[in-house]
């Protein structure tokens, strides 16, 4: 009798220790996933203060804050106020949409590649925005305009097209590809086609830049993500049932086909709005999601908002003073300053990296 | 064509285990219509075959200049130098021909073999760096050695997209599993987006070098020479052979790496000899006619939607229907604006994108 008490105790001693060890697996992977957002969040906040303070007239960090709180001399408050803060502003906005964006497809399509640059969305907004420098000769907010108009004109293209009785997620993808390489050619063809100015000045257009962005242009891109923010919040849910593939989903009890369209337009919406505002920064959105999920190992959205943000701060930093004096666009940087932290991370873990 | 893809039975796509287990010893066996299922799918290959003498033939006997077919065979049989217009189809239109029917296979194979290697679908060999690699090096060739002539960066071209690709896999086999299919299509992607800043940087501070870059970048074979064209036989032909040779491999890769392993295959070594048969194609063919990224991404599916998911056909469809799509595309592109004419490239993007909607849209897919 005793023995088996004091087998039955042993089990429900191993059990119980079964579930602490799990909880204490849980909590830790979220304390690090907390503790990552946030080291993340003050770099970010820490770029955001080193582009307000570096230029050709350098501010320092007391006055920056001076000027941000209100008390800055009138000269201060124009560099600060006037010229920096929106186009740093704008750099966090446009970051944060990409990181969004792209970590929405990548998860609700399970691919890794699935970026809106890879399936043809981004090629929408390049494709109007060559048109209408190398063909009509047009430029600034009208080419911004048209962009949009080509991200969502893209989109709605690709969505109608793979409807089929409801959008596979493999469709939508192929689709995607084949709309996308048909207007990257097109792309190709006008560049190859247009007098070699034009071409240039759309190749800067393509590369993607924050150059002359002031408030005007800041304004937008805010207020937009101030619509768009809560939506990707409340599709959070739906987003992780999606991300174990649509039968799992439905067993998880979220809505395939409402979820993915929700999903669809709210990330095609953060990728038309950034590539409005500082064209189609090359691999932003490719490489956030994949960034923030070696760094902190959950899928959370915030990591890759802000992983977004981060990258863009710094390659728009990278690009305007350390370049030896050539002022590049911020999009030759973006890939140059991601992408070989992606591949150093690949290379330290073993671990993750089995499922997209 | 179409009638083909038509009569395939919807078998294969409809009831996806049992063609993934078509293992070792398939076709023949299993299904009962087994040997009429065989008996068409060699058909449609013999079909595409004449598709393309076809279109190789149009492809020599159309141009800018208008020369008489009797002229364009005797350039071919007894060839007469002081002729104009043999000296053109001898010196102009059957290397060009030869690098288009070169490039289009080696194309859609590596586009297929990369798809099966990485199980993605939107793998294109461009995903293992190549173009961005290519780019680099022609890039880097045309702006710090000054040189000018596409036969002088040939070699560029093919060097880059080597390194990058073995940069490639290096990385993504770093980790304990292995080059997983994941790993490879990050890996890839990341070097790409590296390279291409680099590339980018270049060419907005040198505008001779984006000019001659747009001209390579958007596709084409106008102006290939024999010069061009030979030196690529010997790596295209080892390369097909190699791809050609690999469908049991991908087929156990389909099912995954752990069953794959189990079935006796050794993941690592199937991946490395993919992987040299990718270089080999498509470095050769990048270097030489730009990066069609088209015909690598959307032939292995276009073959898929015909064959069923096995690659013992998948890849000898891809190897046929890549260069009558491209060589097709290129006579079409001279004879639209005649007697100019269109990249090849972007001609071949109007045309199959469409074609591809539409066969995704049509039949349930063989998903990968």
């Amino acid at each position: 009798m005793a023995d088996v008490l004091t087998a039955e105790n042993a089990d429900a001693a191993r059990v119980g220790a079964a579930k602490r060890a799990l909880r204490d697996a849980r909590r830790r992977r979220s304390a690090r996933s907390r503790t990552v957002t946030l080291l993340l969040a003050l770099a970010g906040c820490g770029a955001f203060l080193a582009a307000l303070c570096v230029g050709e007239y350098t501010v320092s960090v007391p006055e920056v804050l001076a000027s941000l709180a209100g008390y800055g001399d009138d000269g201060t408050d124009f560099i600060v106020l006037g010229l920096r803060l929106p186009r740093a502003l704008t750099g966090v906005l446009v970051g944060v949409a990409f990181g969004l964006s792209g970590a929405i497809f990548q998860r609700m399509l399970h691919n890794p590649l699935a970026s809106p640059d890879i399936i043809g969305i981004s090629f929408g907004a390049s494709a109007a925005a060559v048109v209408a420098i190398t063909v009509f000769g047009l430029g600034g907010a009208v080419v911004s305009g048209l962009a949009f108009g080509g991200a969502l004109a893209c989109a709605v293209g690709v969505y109608l097209l793979a409807w089929r009785r409801g959008v596979g997620g493999y469709r939508l993808v192929l689709v995607g590809v084949g709309v996308g390489a048909l207007l990257s050619s097109t792309i190709s063809y006008l560049l190859s086609r247009a007098d070699i100015y034009a071409a240039q000045q759309a190749m800067v257009w393509l590369t993607g830049s924050l150059n002359g962005v002031g408030w005007p242009q800041a304004l937008v891109p805010a207020a937009a993500l101030a619509v768009l923010l809560p939506l990707t919040a409340a599709l959070a849910r739906p987003l992780r049932g999606l991300q174990f593939g649509d039968d799992s989903a439905r067993g998880l009890g979220v809505l395939v086909e409402p979820s993915r369209f929700a999903l669809v337009v709210v990330g095609v919406a953060l990728t038309a709005v950034a590539t409005a505002a500082a064209g189609p920064l090359a691999f932003v959105a490719f490489l956030a999601d994949p960034i923030a999920r070696r760094l902190t190992g959950g899928t959370a959205l915030a990591p890759p908002a802000l992983v977004g943000a981060l990258v863009v701060l710094v390659a728009d930093f990278t690009a305007q003073h350390l370049m030896g004096g050539v002022q590049f666009p911020a999009g030759v940087v973006t890939g140059a300053v991601g992408a070989p932290y992606l591949l150093w991370l690949m290379a330290r873990s073993s671990r993750i990296g089995r499922s997209g | 064509m179409a009638d083909h893809t038509a009569t395939p039975p919807r078998g294969p796509a409809a009831a996806p285990p049992s063609p993934r287990a078509a293992g070792p010893d398939a076709p023949s066996g299993g299904r009962p219509a087994g040997a009429g299922r065989v008996a068409l799918l060699v058909g449609g290959l013999v079909l595409l075959a004449a598709a393309l003498a076809a279109v190789s033939v149009l492809s020599v006997c159309f141009g800018a200049r208008s020369v008489p077919f009797a002229t364009v065979v005797d350039a071919l049989t007894a060839y007469d130098p002081a002729d104009t217009d043999q000296t053109v189809v001898r010196s102009l239109r059957v290397p060009r021909t030869l690098v288009g029917v070169l490039a289009g296979v080696a194309l859609g194979l590596a586009g297929t073999v990369m798809q099966g290697v990485t199980r993605n679908p939107l793998a294109d060999p461009g995903i293992l760096g190549i173009n961005a690699g290519a780019a680099l090096l022609i890039v880097f060739a045309i702006n710090v050695l000054g040189i000018g002539s596409l036969s002088g960066y040939v070699w560029f071209g093919f060097a880059g997209a080597a390194v990058a690709t073995f940069t490639v896999y290096g990385i993504a086999a770093m980790g304990r599993d292995g080059a997983t299919p994941v790993r490879l299509a990050l890996s890839g992607a990341a070097v790409t987006a590296a390279l291409n800043s680099v590339t980018t940087a270049i060419l907005l501070t040198d505008v001779e070098a984006f000019d001659a870059f747009r001209f390579w970048q958007v596709g084409a074979l106008a102006g290939r020479g024999m010069d061009v064209a030979l030196p690529l036989v010997p790596f295209i032909a080892a390369g097909a052979l190699l791809a050609l040779l690999s469908g049991r491999l991908l087929n156990a890769l389909a099912l995954g790496d752990d069953i794959a392993a189990g079935l006796g295959q050794r993941v690592g070594a199937s991946r490395i000899v993919a992987g040299t048969a990718v270089v080999l194609l498509c470095g050769a063919a990048t270097a030489a006619a730009g990066p069609i990224a088209f015909i690598g991404l959307v032939i292995p599916h276009m073959a898929r939607a015909i064959t069923g998911p096995d690659y013992r056909w998948v890849l000898p469809y891809s190897a046929l229907l890549a260069p009558v799509l491209l060589l097709g595309a290129d006579v079409l592109g001279r004879i639209i604006a005649h007697p100019s004419e269109v990249q090849v490239g972007v001609v071949t993007a109007a045309i199959g994108a469409p074609v591809f909607v539409a066969l995704i849209r049509r039949r349930r897919l063989a998903e990968l």
